[in-house]
């Protein structure tokens, strides 16, 4: 017993000792990109800057969207360690350059231009004092709509572009026999449901409540009307929505159970893996009435501050990260659209090109705007109040969208 | 003479050596552990968001707190859970540990399928359980298969009864637990006693409840400790069938307070639920602890 | 002797134990059920799961899943399977288990046979301690990883799970020790022999079936533990945090039947200490030493 009892102090000791005190030349990557195809698409990077000489020590922790990941990262900023880049989305970059954890990327990005290239909506979470803090990776966008060919051509309808039209195919689906909104009932798939009926009474609106705060505009009519919406919506599910995995209500639709469902381009690997062609087994919409606006999330890798020795490795990975290779392997795969607006999309399928299109379309017309279920609109106290009402809504707390409006604008009031 | 003054060093050393062995413990103990309370207890007076933040704000969080639905439902979750939990989990735990101690056949293989519930994590059991209490694909869809068309369960997807599944799947993971500690107790305790009260006429009902179980004290008391501190940390089994809905109907004080910790970077909020938390275990477990010991003077 | 390998007793009649039998094994088939579930769906081919009954047997039996688990799967940037962190785990999970364990039983003897004043309250303070929530812990004590340079280590992890397993252990072995008769201590005392002798001599041979106990829940809690080993793991990452990369992915086909194995993978080591300790709980093991 003493004997192997010593044996494994002295091993844990070896290994404590030995186990990559990351050299100078790699860089420690925290991220929660674990999938098959995630990974795939990160290793590209890996290879990029293996090329370059440059190590990559893997830190994966996955798990909740990357609430696990975060939390990992608050431990270890705290023992003074941090990781030399971080996957991270929207708000949490500014919370963590205000602390003054972050690096400055402005070399990399005044030689490279990213000023030029990335959208300014980007650049609101990836400077930070006028400064580059991190290295933009995609964007997605939240207000689409994926629809089962075969399910929208039985309704003898056109894919809808109005809401009329939405109740009507809906309707139509349901008297077919099928669920007509596969969804899953967690709180930020509900949000994301919740911002494509919010941008669809109009940008303007969309962003007096949701980016300004508005208390007037939280709780107003026109917020009113799209809790309305969202609980006539939730009379369309089947019973077991609850707590169901978004993949799990894509399966639905890809089956034919369900008509349509409501959620990210992330989605789309999804169609794509089950050998489904845009087009003709699914259709891609943006959500009725946001045509021509888009609610955008990017995930960024931000740089921690490091010390000079690992600095060069630190921005060549940034390099790499923004160079149009990557951004377009990397895309391709995710679903997603490159971060910045000149990589080419030949690479992308329809729905892809759609995307890219789109996000030029908005970015010149200022209807570019950060998605709230995906933290891109506020920050995450205000972004979860906004949860528990949009999920109460969902789940028939409220009798009406009147009752719901009041009750976001006090939430966030609160929150704030 | 030196003879006996190095006798005399020696049971000094032995009336300090007790003490010595212990203080190591003792002092991890105060400092990871009520150090770290009083950490909290003060960032709980303070504005913290996403990382500590020493501006102090009085009680402001305290009162934010209590304005929140969410800790209220979490409030009223874990009463009706710990109690159903924690008295399930002994009742089938005791129960089974007297069953298995009359000499039954098959005792070595029994014990380890009720034990091994505890050796899963719950990151992926979890999604064993919400498959089987899933209306659409488990129990209720295979009997309505099996030809009981009439058979409704659906209670995972209610709001008012998501809270009974965690405290299905929570039983199923620790009874087995439970009963070893009650098993261990019962084969601790001295066979003559028993011997000698069966020969004084007593019936085997009247010698569990008038001898066995009163000697089991310590093993009720190891339990309760254990259970109680489960049902306090539950959070994983949360996250794993629920992740706290239908909506947030199924919040526990352990959901709220990470998520207001480290999600909703509301992190002076989650500290004063986690004091909150503290105070009514303490309020709980101090007298019983305290009764305890004292009994045993 | 008798009282050994005699019997329970307690007599019960026969439709007492029909009973017993019946209830043992219907529990045992409850406690099956979910294990019986992922193990039937870990040998299914993903096309069967998404489509099929989740209680029905493999149309087609396949170990892919296994296989895919053990050494393929995706964890991070690497297609490693889980099989390299299983070693991670094990460096972690031995010693901290055997040093929370050893310091409990020391502790639970000295505040059962060594009594001083005031020692309810250290203990009462310890057995508190059991209800500190981790989430509290977690910032502080990253910054005292960070002070002790042990932050992103294995020794660090192992601090961390001996810190807070203590007051579990401690209350094992106190309670046990406490229905163990002070007067043999006495008298071994009186034989002159010494604090760590008694200790070694007459405690230890019949603490078996709580060291079981003790050693069960700590590998256990351990070795399932997620928190800590994802917050101060550094490249050391345990087990626990590579099952729950496999299983959560944000995008991307979940494969439920590769997750299933994964488990019960993952579960295995603790399966192996459950079965192994299990053979030491002999009935009459103290009372047969009392007797001596």
């Amino acid at each position: 017993m003493r004997g192997f009892f010593g044996k494994a102090v002295t091993a844990a000791a070896i290994l404590a000792m030995t186990t990559s005190l990351a050299r100078a030349t790699d860089v420690e990557v925290l991220h929660w990109w674990t999938s098959g195809g995630e990974a795939a698409a990160l290793n590209v990077l890996k290879d990029m800057l293996k090329g370059e000489g440059i190590g990559w020590v893997d830190m994966p922790v996955a798990g909740g969207g990357g609430e696990a990941a975060m939390t990992t990262l608050k431990a270890r900023v705290n023992a003074g360690d941090p990781p030399t880049a971080v996957q991270m989305l929207g708000f949490d970059i500014q919370d963590w350059a205000e602390q003054g954890a972050l690096g400055n990327l402005d070399d990399v990005a005044a030689k490279e231009g990213w000023d030029k290239v990335i959208p300014q909506a980007i650049q609101r979470f990836a400077k930070y004092d006028g400064h580059w803090v991190a290295a933009p990776v995609n964007l997605h966008s939240t207000n689409w709509v994926w629809i089962n060919k075969a399910a929208l051509d039985k309704t003898g309808l056109a894919a809808p572009t109005t809401w009329d039209e939405l109740v009507a195919v809906l309707d139509k689906m349901k008297a077919d026999g099928i669920t007509p909104i596969a969804h899953g009932g967690q709180p930020w798939q509900d949000a994301t449901m919740f911002d494509s009926l919010v941008l669809a009474e109009g940008v303007d609106f969309y962003k007096k409540a949701f980016v300004d705060l508005d208390p007037a505009a939280l709780g107003g009519s026109q917020m009113a009307e799209a809790f309305n919406r969202l609980i006539k919506l939730s009379s369309y599910l089947d019973a077991n929505f609850s707590n169901r995995d978004w993949n799990l209500a894509s399966a639905m639709v890809i089956k034919g159970d369900a008509g349509m469902q409501f959620m990210g381009d992330w989605a789309k690997g999804e169609f794509l893996k089950a050998g489904q062609k845009p087009g003709t087994d699914f259709v891609c919409i943006r959500f009725p009435g946001t045509q021509g606006a888009v609610a955008f999330n990017s995930d960024e890798f931000a740089m921690f501050k490091v010390g000079d020795d690992k600095k060069a490795a630190q921005e060549a990975m940034a390099s790499a990260i923004e160079s149009p290779k990557f951004q377009s392997a990397f895309n391709v795969v995710k679903g997603s659209v490159p971060a910045r607006t000149d990589v080419p999309d030949t690479a992308f399928d329809d729905c892809g090109k759609k995307g890219i299109a789109d996000l030029a379309e908005a970015n010149a017309k200022g209807t570019l705007v950060g998605s709230m279920a995906q933290g891109h609109a506020a920050p995450a106290a205000i972004k979860n109040a906004e949860y528990d009402i949009v999920t109460g809504a969902m789940n028939g707390k409220y009798k009406d969208g009147a009752e719901a409006a009041k009750a976001l604008a006090d939430a966030i009031a609160a929150a704030k | 003479m030196s003879g006996s003054a190095q006798a005399d060093i020696r049971t000094r050393l032995q009336e300090w050596l007790p003490k010595l062995v212990l203080a190591p413990s003792f002092a991890v103990t105060l400092f990871f552990v009520y150090g770290f309370i009083l950490f909290t207890i003060l960032l709980s007076f303070t504005g913290s968001k996403m990382l500590p933040l020493w501006t102090f704000v009085g009680w402001k969080n305290y009162r934010s707190l209590w304005a929140l639905d969410n800790w209220h439902t979490a409030i009223a979750n874990i009463g009706v859970f710990a109690s159903l939990y924690i008295g399930f989990s002994m009742a089938i735990g005791l129960m089974l540990a007297i069953f298995l101690d009359q000499k039954i056949r098959g005792e070595g293989m029994l014990r380890p399928i009720y034990l091994y519930p505890m050796a899963l994590s719950f990151i992926v059991t979890g999604t064993a359980w919400k498959w089987f209490l899933d209306p659409g694909i488990g129990l209720e869809h295979i009997l309505q298969q099996w030809g009981w068309t009439s058979f409704q369960f659906g209670w995972i997807k209610d709001g008012r009864y998501a809270i009974y599944c965690i405290v299905l799947a929570a039983v199923w993971q620790t009874s087995g637990f439970v009963m070893s500690m009650f098993l261990a107790g019962l084969r601790g305790i001295d066979n003559e006693i028993l011997k000698a009260a069966q020969i004084d006429g007593a019936s085997t009902w009247q010698l569990y409840r008038r001898i066995v179980i009163p000697l089991l004290r310590p093993a009720f008391m190891s339990a309760f400790v254990i259970l109680a501190h489960l049902a306090v940390k539950s959070y994983d089994l949360v996250i794993a069938l629920t992740g706290g809905g239908p909506g947030r109907d199924t919040e526990l004080p352990a959901t709220f307070m990470y998520s207001y910790t480290f999600t909703r970077n509301q992190m002076g909020i989650g500290a004063s639920s986690a004091v909150i938390m503290l105070m009514t275990v303490a309020a709980i477990m101090v007298p019983y602890i305290y009764a305890e010991l004292k009994e045993k003077k | 002797m008798s009282a050994v390998t005699q019997d329970t007793a307690v007599s019960t009649g026969r439709i007492a134990r029909v009973f017993f039998y019946l209830i043992l094994v219907l529990f045992a088939l409850f406690y099956m059920l979910p294990l019986y579930v992922m193990a039937v769906n870990s040998l299914k081919p993903l096309s069967e799961i998404t489509g099929g009954n989740m209680m029905a047997l493999p149309r087609v039996w396949t170990l892919e899943a296994w296989a895919s688990a053990w050494s393929t799967a995706q964890i991070g940037v690497e297609p490693t399977g889980l099989r390299p962190y299983f070693l991670n785990s094990i460096l972690m999970v031995v010693p901290a288990v055997a040093i929370s364990t050893v310091l409990g039983a020391l502790n639970g003897y000295i505040l059962t046979k060594w009594r001083f004043r005031g020692d309810n309250w250290v203990f009462g303070l310890m057995l508190f301690s059991c209800f500190i929530p981790f989430q509290i812990v977690l910032i502080p004590m990253a910054v005292t990883l960070g002070k002790l340079r042990l932050a992103g280590s294995v020794p660090g992890l192992v601090l961390v799970h001996v810190v807070y397993g203590l007051g579990f252990t401690t209350l094992y072995f106190r309670n046990y020790y406490a229905a163990f008769p002070t007067e043999l201590v006495r008298a071994a005392q009186i034989d002159g022999a010494g604090f760590f002798r008694i200790f070694w001599r007459i405690l230890l041979p019949v603490s078996g079936p709580i060291a079981v106990v003790s050693v069960i829940w700590q590998f256990t809690n351990i070795w399932n533990d997620f928190l800590f080993g994802a917050s101060f793991g550094g490249t050391s990452q345990p087990m626990t945090v590579a099952l729950n990369n496999l299983v959560q992915s944000s995008t991307g086909v979940k494969e439920y039947n590769v997750h299933f194995a994964g488990a019960i993978l993952a579960a295995l080591p603790t399966l192996f200490v459950y079965i192994v300790a299990g053979r030491y709980f002999v009935r009459g093991l103290m009372a047969g030493s009392v007797k001596g």
